[in-house]
Formats: structure tokens, sequence, C-alpha cells
């Protein structure tokens, strides 16, 4: 495990390739290279997604929301996956099926991002059951938005688990907005932490576009469920840069406010501390962004290589044992 | 068949085991808990209090409180906690008490369990069964009667079965926590002190395959769940004045054994669909039109449905029998199928 600045080299890379992967998805959108209109980019919230999963080990779970592209790419889901599932193509991690707020990477423990808001918050909690009842050392981290925890079902799953002390650490990723509404017109207790000693959990309240904040908050929520200790209820400050999707102009934010969130841009703040700790220069970061773009244009090709979803394979797959006249 | 020896005036004869339906369901349970250390139970109530009519009664005893969980009150959690232990490698038991309870948990059967596996692409599959019980019989009221199968078959990815014997919810219990999808498996207040034949540990009842209860020359009449008591009631009447009904136990709501309705349906010409649900939009439908577009020549009359009214089931026990189909109904229906 890299410790100090050359762990925050590598988070700045990961979020780094993040980024950039998102932009590319943002200009294949816009050249009508997608199979799908629906698509919602992450960009300015990567800290949370890259802090939280360097601190898990290869046999823990994570599951995702529709605004997942991050979290699939840090958990380590292979970036001809994404790119090829938004081309709907059979090399696509859900071979084209899934689109954009559906990736999964079994490989990797990531079970899957959803697209009914909390949704799949009681998959998680499940995964996290298993893993206590069957007695494996295994950790589930739910990632979810602001929107989701005034949904019920984020209140069921994080008291049962709670009750169980199941291991799990409910990622509460705060981008200011359930879509439009604003976080001061969702809750009247902004504080995560507040709302976690509710549920007589552990609960943290952390800066979400530090990565290295991140990472330690995450560590130690990860240790406490591994430990046998319960769950922990981490909210993560962070910020959407772009609209919900492409077609929300954020209208309904005001500009300043924006632009100060911006002047805390994760990748900024990770590369001023990297230049501080004297771990990169430029010619290192200009290397780095390089090889992203390799990546990123080489998985494109292959992508495109890889033949389109088909209407013969849109009528099949319903089900794992079909019976009968099912598909 | 489970055959224990017995003496009978000095010889040795066979006699089948009798057993009620709840008890036939728990002894699935034990077997397949026992067989598979993957198998969990879920719910509300259901360790130490035993499930709300009895199923589990016993279980937390033999298996502990790993293995057989007594949940908060929280059906979506309840479902969605068993979805996702199931993609991860158990295959949970989920028991939704009531019928009416599982509109808290559409999300997770319609949008999850539903669409885990072809949504991601086959990576991750539900091996889970959700138990619920479903229909009138206590005056239980319009939040605890309903009988809402056909919500279910409607939507793909799941399967649905609603059992009327005991042997035919043991063998289908297990066949349904050994499958790889997401099952429903609709029990009915009922039938959980009715009495049957008893059956060993490795009757399995394969998912999707109708069953002829009782077979017949002159009209099929296809049912499920309680309503299949109906219908033999009503055929055995029928038979005094010489009418030979055939009854269709469908067994499996989702996939339909189609096979089975149309091979029977084609000999009598004559068909009665019957169920307990509301009838509009109820599963009869589905079945009448399928009758209808493969038979349309070959039918002596048109295809009948005798179902409920569509209204609320009162808090009423008289109220709610005299809204539901009875012997009487059904014998009339079978009656004008003849004269048309």
């Amino acid at each position: 495990m890299p410790a100090g600045s050359d762990r925050l080299r590598a988070l700045y890379g990961q979020m780094l390739r993040i980024r950039r992967a998102e932009e590319k998805v943002l200009e294949l959108l816009l050249q009508n290279r997608l199979s799908s209109t629906m698509c919602h980019v992450s960009i300015g919230q990567e800290a949370v997604a890259v802090g939280v999963c360097d601190a898990l080990g290869p046999d823990d779970y994570v599951s995702s929301t529709h605004r997942g592209h991050g979290h699939y790419l840090a958990r380590g889901g292979p970036v001809v996956g994404l790119i090829a599932e938004l081309m709907g193509r059979e090399a696509g991690a859900c071979r084209g099926r899934g689109g954009s707020m559906h990736l999964v990477d079994i490989a990797h423990g990531h079970l899957g991002s959803n697209a009914i808001v909390g949704g799949h918050i009681p998959i998680a909690t499940g995964a996290a059951l298993w893993a206590a009842v069957s007695g494996q050392p295994r950790v589930s981290v739910v990632f979810f938005g602001d929107g989701a925890s005034t949904e019920g079902i984020f209140h069921e799953c994080v008291n049962f688990a709670a009750v169980q002390g199941l291991p799990i650490v409910f990622v509460l990723e705060n981008n200011q907005f359930a879509m439009s509404l604003p976080w001061s017109r969702s809750t009247l207790e902004p504080s995560i932490a507040v709302k976690a000693a509710a549920y007589g959990i552990a609960g943290v309240d952390v800066d979400g576009q530090d990565v290295m904040a991140v990472r330690a908050a995450a560590g130690v929520a990860v240790e406490r469920a591994r430990r046998g200790d319960g769950p922990t209820l981490l909210g993560a400050a962070t910020y959407r840069f772009l609209g919900h999707s492409r077609a929300d102009p954020s209208a309904y934010r005001d500009k300043l406010e924006e632009e100060r969130w911006k002047q805390r841009d994760p990748i900024v703040l990770a590369r001023r501390a990297l230049a501080e700790a004297g771990v990169a220069d430029e010619a290192d970061l200009e290397a780095m962004e390089t090889a992203i773009a390799l990546e990123l244009d080489a998985a494109v090709a292959e992508a495109e290589a890889s033949p389109p979803a088909t209407i013969e394979e849109a009528m099949t797959g319903m089900y794992a044992t079909p019976i009968g006249g099912m598909r | 068949m489970s055959e224990t020896p017995t003496r009978a005036g000095g010889a040795v004869a066979l006699a089948i085991r009798s057993i009620t339906y709840r008890d036939s369901i728990r002894e699935a349970l034990v077997e397949e808990m026992e067989d598979d250390p993957r198998v969990i139970i879920l719910g509300e109530d259901v360790g130490r209090y035993g499930g709300a009519y009895a199923v589990s009664k016993g279980l937390l005893e033999q298996f502990g409180d790993r293995r057989v969980i007594d949940t908060t009150m929280a059906e979506a959690m309840i479902v969605g906690a068993a979805l996702g232990a199931a993609a991860v490698g158990a295959r949970p038991v989920a028991e939704i008490m009531y019928m009416d309870f599982i509109t808290l948990v559409m999300d997770q059967l319609v949008n999850q369990a539903a669409k885990l596996h072809v949504m991601f692409g086959g990576q991750l599959s539900a091996p889970m069964v959700v138990r619920v019980q479903q229909g009138i019989g206590r005056g239980a009221g319009p939040q605890h009667s309903q009988s809402l199968e056909a919500w279910f078959a409607h939507v793909p990815g799941l399967k649905t079965v609603a059992p009327s014997t005991p042997a035919d919810a043991k063998g289908l219990l297990k066949a349904a926590i050994r499958d790889d999808d997401p099952v429903l498996f609709i029990e009915h207040k009922q039938l959980y002190s009715r009495k049957g034949d008893a059956v060993g540990r490795d009757h399995v009842v394969p998912i999707g395959s109708a069953d002829v209860k009782r077979p017949g020359r002159d009209v099929t009449v296809v049912t499920w769940s309680n309503m299949v008591y109906t219908a033999l009631a009503a055929a055995e009447r029928l038979a005094t004045d010489g009418t030979d009904v055939e009854v269709i136990d469908m067994r499996t709501l989702a996939p339909l054994d189609m096979e089975t309705v149309l091979t029977s349906c084609r000999r009598t010409g004559r068909v009665l669909v019957l169920h307990e649900a509301c009838r509009t939009g109820g599963l009869g439908a589905e079945i009448a039109a399928q009758v209808g577009e493969e038979l349309h020549g070959a039918l002596r009359a048109p295809v009948r449905r005798l179902a409920a009214p569509d209204v609320a089931l009162p808090a009423n026990s008289a109220l709610e029998r005299a809204l539901i189909p009875d012997e009487d109904a059904t014998v009339e229906a079978v009656r004008s199928l003849l004269r048309s």
C-alpha cells in the first residue's frame, strides 16, 4: 500500500482517469455515437468514488447509483466495459443491455449501479447480510445520493443494518442537489453524523472534495465493519459540476455557488497537494495525461470494433433458467 | 409418495401419510435448509413468533438466528436484502406476511429482482423466493384479503406459483428454492389447515407445469390455489347429472402451462376460467385470450370467466364469501357453457 504522497499520486491518477473518461463519454454523446441519450456524469465528485474504493479489499462489495461511472472505474471496472456499454456493444459491462445507469463488474465485487433512486440500498444490505451469515470477512459499500437519503428505503436499510450490526458502509455522496432540490430543502438536519446517531451507529461528515480525507474516513468505516463493529453512515459533501443530465442547464443553481465549488475541484486540489509535496513534476503529470488519453482512445476503438447488441439478444436473457416460453 | 408401513388386520398395508398444507411447506423449508447451507429465511416474525400463519414454527430453534432472521418491519428492505444476498451466493426465502403488503415491495420485485439478471448482462442472478399468502377466509378486510397474482405474471423476469395441495406446495417450494430466478410463491390463508397426501424428500414439482386434478370429457375448468377445491366440488355435483368436468390446477402462473390447457380445451371445446382475484385484468383474461386465439374455430362455446367482482373485500366473513365465486356459481357457469 502506498503511503502518504505516493498514495495521493495514485488517487490523483484515478480521479484524472475518471474525469477524462467522462469527458470522453460526453464527447461521444455529442457525436451521437452512444446508443442512448440517458447519461449522468459525476464530474466534480471523483474524490468520493476514488477515496472510498481505495479503502476496500478485493473481496469487498460496491453498489452504486445512476451516476455511477466513477464508482465502476474506481472499483477496477475496465474502461472498455464502460465505453462499449454506453455504445450498446457486446463488449459492454452488461453486453449493451444496461447502459450508463447499470454498470456492473462482478469480478471486482461491483454489484451493479441502479436507476431507481435508493433501489440498490437493500441489495447492498443483503450482500452484507450474507457476508455476516456465511462468515466471510467482506464489507459491503453502498454509494447513494442526497436524494436517496430522503427515500423510505434508506431508513429501512440503515435501521436494519444497525440492528443486525452488518458489515456495511453507507456512503451518502451529497452533491447538494436531488436533481433540482437543494439539500437545505431536503432536510433540516444537514449533518450525516447526526442522522447516524439517531440510528445508534457511527457517522462522519467528510469533505468530499479532499480525496485523502475521504480515504481516511472510509478506511476507518471499512475497518469498523470488518471487525464486526457494525455499519457507518459516511456523508461526503461534494458537488456535481454539470447538470443532472445533458438536458439540464442547472438554472436552479446559484452561479456564484457553482463557481465557489469549482474552486474546490478535487483534481485541482490533489494536483496542488502533489506539487506541494514535491512528488510529481509537470512531466510526470503530463505523462499521466498521455497514458490516460491513449487508454481511452484504445477503449473507444475496441468498443467500436465490438458487435452491437442485437434484437435477437434483446429477446433473450431474461432468466438464468428459462422455463416454457420464457426467454 | 411417502408411504409408511402399518399393520392392519394382521397384514402389512401401505398407508399414505396425511399432512396439512402448512406443515408440508414447513417440511420443504426444513429439508432444503438441511440440505443446503445457502438457504436462509428472513421476514417479519418468522423466527420467535414462528410466522404469522405458523409456517416457520420451530425453524429458529432448529437452525438458529443467523439462518432464520427476524427482520424489522420493512417489507421493501426484506425483499431487497434477499435479492442482495441471492446475488452474492445465498438462496434466501423471504416472507411477506400478506399479499397486500407486497405493494410496499414493488420496486424490489419489479425493477430490481425481475431485472437483475438481464440488466447486468447475465453477470448476476437472483435465486430467491418470496413467500406470501393471499385470499379471503378471515374477514380480514380490504387490505388483508386481496389476490394480486396477475400483476406479477405481467412482469417478465419473475416466476410465480400458487399451489393448492400440500404435495404441490412442498414440491413447488423445493423447485422454487433450487431455481436460479426470483420466484413469487403464493400461498392461501384458507389452505393452511387443509390436509392432503404427504410426500417425501425427493418430491419436486417442476415450475411451469399445470396438473389435471380431475379428468373429464365435457368442460374444462382452469383454476388455481384455493379455487381448485371449489372447482372440484362443483365437478362432483355436476357429475351426478352426467356432466364430466375436467379441472386443471395451473399451479404455476408464470410461465403458464398453456399446452396442458389447450390440449384439454381442444378435447372438451368448453372452457371456464375460475379465480378468486377481481375479474378485470385478472389472469383469467390472459388465459381466456390465449385459448380464444389458439382454438377459436374448435370451441363449442365462448370462453367464460368466473371471478370476483371489481370491488374491495369488506371486513366481513359472510360478505367476502358472497363476493367470491362459490360452488353454486361454478356449477351454474358450467351449465351455461353447456347451454351455449
